[in-house]
């Protein structure tokens, strides 16, 4: 290599293995739940984020734990990286009484509010308004909170996305835009229901910068992140982010996906987030081979007792369903 | 005479539609050849009548049917779908705004000839942004009609009369009886909205049900039927416009009057049934009406909370039992 800056210059070794390791943490998490919803351990559906790791945890990594962040039915990757704990989060995923929300949200729902984490949507792009919100309070109450808010290439088509960029960016509040384009919103090619090729393009239409990265090199998604979060935290107003990135599952556990043509999926396996990241930490001297696998060991661990603890864990008692439909009166 | 499901049937509705009046065209999220349908209900039709009539969209509600709307008021005959019930309340404005009122409010001059096909209830633990049941709503909105069908032969009749009607109808399904079969017949038929369907005869106790109720009182009836006692369901099919008559010809043969409704039951469908029987067969009623419905909570994930909250065949059991014991 020759002496131009590497890839992770100027980024702190210590924030450079969290990445690395919150990553492979929604990984691992991801691939114990594919496994357990086939051992038909999980209710319902499920929407996974393999393959999208690096957006979710370059964003988050730059957020304090304070700061906010929306989520959507893909939403466990989101989770994970604000810091969320594993155990509570599978819990809820398999319907149980300790988890993040008692039982009542599952998959598409999880939020855990002491982390910032305002919860997940399954109304697709209705959570965008929501983080506008979120920052506008940020602004009204002076404080130096920023809000990041996940979705997905298809809700860039809801009109609540165009709504709240515009007021956003009206009243330059504190929030980043990340837009994860996977290409689909279920079997719905992006490029056969929007005329132009980059989402980040709207941007300008509303008065924002708009940054497209390549959503699978951590590194390019937390450096774009930590610009929007500087701007937004300094008063500088909101930025869309716009990540290209790949599923590397189908829609739900149960599509499989034959819409995506063969060699694209190949090309994009290719780009695997994980992959990528690790040979930079190796051959950049960040991280051993040793060290990276003893992560990866650990980690596998830690999901492992999550799981355990999930299944081990009481459903919630039928009543329960009458409780918290409104906020208890004292 | 074949047997097809509920999904099957209004396939079949869709596609006898299509080729009759070229001016039918569908228009919704993942209904074209991709996918087909988020419940397949549209499989096969975009491949015979191809991606412009079998249209794919954003994710885009509000504009789905308001594109529709308009489409309608111009000569085309439009079926939106709504991937979810739930969904519709992206696209409310359009729905109960425009949809309903724009015949009325134009002093009759234009007509909106639109189906919105969307399917609602719970029991798929898919939590409480995709397992509601919203009819009331519509019900409560002037200029529109509502058809509830609950077997695959009532889908297929009910939804090719709907795509014939000149006003707006809002189609619902149910997802938990796409699975279920019927026997259609070869030739074609049409079922009229605003005429109920007794989907079993008794003498003991009217039950009124709809969607995935009807088939929980079917149960319910069986059980009943072997400790004596005989229920007759009465199944309304279009709740606008409602067939009042068999309702309260059935409740004045009975006497007495149980609602099973996959709703809330504050403001929900039965609601308005038992006020339309209290002020029409008072006098026949040998006991007070009794409700069964969800309470008035979100649909929970976990199945324990959400089976806990669903109306089922065990719950009418004991509810006509209630009734004649009270
Ligand atoms: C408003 C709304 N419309 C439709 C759906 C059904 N639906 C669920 S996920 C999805 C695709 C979302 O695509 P995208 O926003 O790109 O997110 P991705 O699944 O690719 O992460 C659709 C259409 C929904 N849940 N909400
Ligand atoms: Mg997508």
């Amino acid at each position: 290599m020759s002496m131009q800056a590497s890839k992770t210059t100027g980024i702190e070794k210590e924030t450079l293995v969290t990445m690395y390791r919150k990553m492979l943490e929604i990984r691992r998490f991801e691939e114990k739940v594919w496994h357990l919803f086939g051992r038909n351990l999980i209710p319902g559906t499920l929407h996974l984020y393999i393959g999208e790791e690096a957006v979710a945890v370059g964003v988050c990594a730059n957020l304090k734990i304070d700061d906010y962040i929306t989520s959507t039915h893909r939403g466990h990757g989101h989770c994970i990286a604000k810091g969320a704990d594993l155990k509570k989060t599978m819990a809820e995923i398999l319907g149980k009484k300790t988890g993040y929300c008692k039982g009542k949200g599952g998959s598409m729902h999880v939020a855990d509010a002491a982390l910032g984490n305002l919860g997940a949507t399954a109304v697709v792009g209705s959570a965008i308004p929501i983080a506008v919100g979120a920052a506008l309070s940020c602004q009204l109450r002076g404080t130096k909170q920023v809000v990041a808010c996940f979705f997905g290439d298809g809700a860039s088509n809801n009109g609540t996305f165009h709504e709240a960029l515009n007021m956003a960016a009206i009243w330059r509040l504190p929030v980043l835009f990340v837009c994860e384009n996977n290409l689909y919103a279920m079997g719905t090619r992006i490029s056969n229901v929007t005329a132009i090729e980059n989402i980040a393009d709207r941007a300008s239409a509303y008065g924002m910068p708009g940054v497209i990265v390549d959503g699978n090199d951590v590194i390019e998604v937390y450096r774009a992140a930590k610009e929007a979060v500087d701007r937004a935290r300094n008063g500088g107003g909101p930025t869309l982010i716009e990540c290209k990135t790949y599923r590397h599952k189908g829609h739900s556990r149960f599509d499989p996906a034959k819409y995506r043509p063969p060699d694209e999926v190949e090309e994009w396996m290719k780009k695997d987030p994980i992959l990528r990241f690790r040979n930079t930490l190796i051959e950049e001297g960040v991280l051993t081979e040793k060290q990276a696998d003893e992560i990866d060991r650990q980690i596998t661990e830690t999901v492992e007792e999550a799981a355990q603890f999930a299944v081990k864990s009481p459903y919630p008692q039928p009543e329960e369903a009458l409780e918290d439909v409104f906020v208890k009166l004292r | 005479m074949k047997e097809l499901t509920y999904v099957e049937a209004l396939n079949e509705a869709l596609r006898e539609e299509m080729m009759r009046d070229e001016r039918v065209f569908l228009i919704g999220e993942d209904i074209g050849p991709y996918w087909e349908g988020a419940f397949k209900v549209t499989k096969g039709l975009a491949k015979q009548f191809g991606v412009e009539r079998v249209r794919d969209t954003p994710i885009s509600e509000a504009c789905i049917v308001g594109a529709a709307v308009g489409a309608a008021m111009t000569g085309m005959r439009p079926v939106a779908e709504i991937m979810f019930g739930d969904l519709l309340t992206l696209a409310m404005d359009q729905i109960a705004n425009q949809a309903a009122k724009i015949h009325y409010m134009f002093g009759g001059q234009l007509k909106v000839p639109l189906v919105i096909r969307s399917p609602f209830g719970a029991g798929k633990s898919i939590a409480a942004h995709h397992s509601q049941s919203l009819e009331a709503w519509f019900m409560h909105t002037p200029g529109l009609k509502v058809a509830v069908p609950s077997t695959a032969y009532d889908a297929k009749g009910l939804l090719k009369t709907a795509i014939r009607d000149d006003d707006p109808v809002m189609f619902f399904e149910h997802k938990l009886c796409y699975t279920t079969k019927s026997m259609i017949p070869e030739e074609e038929y049409l079922i009229p909205f605003g005429e109920a369907d007794v989907k079993r005869e008794g003498s003991d106790v009217t039950v009124f049900a709809t969607f995935w109720m009807v088939h929980q009182a079917l149960k319910a009836a069986d059980k009943l039927s072997k400790k004596g006692i005989e229920i007759e369901i009465v199944d309304p099919r279009t709740l606008v416009p409602l067939d009042k008559e068999t309702i309260l010809d059935s409740v004045r043969k009975t006497g007495r009057l149980l609602i099973v409704e996959e709703d809330c039951k504050t403001c929900g469908i039965g609601a308005e049934i038992a006020a339309i029987v209290s002020e029409e067969a008072f006098d026949y009623l040998e006991s007070p009406i009794k409700r069964i419905a969800e309470p008035d909570t979100p649909i929970p994930f976990s199945p324990v909370l959400e089976n806990y909250v669903i109306p089922n065949d065990e719950a009418i059991v004991k509810g006509v039992i209630d009734l004649l014991e009270s």
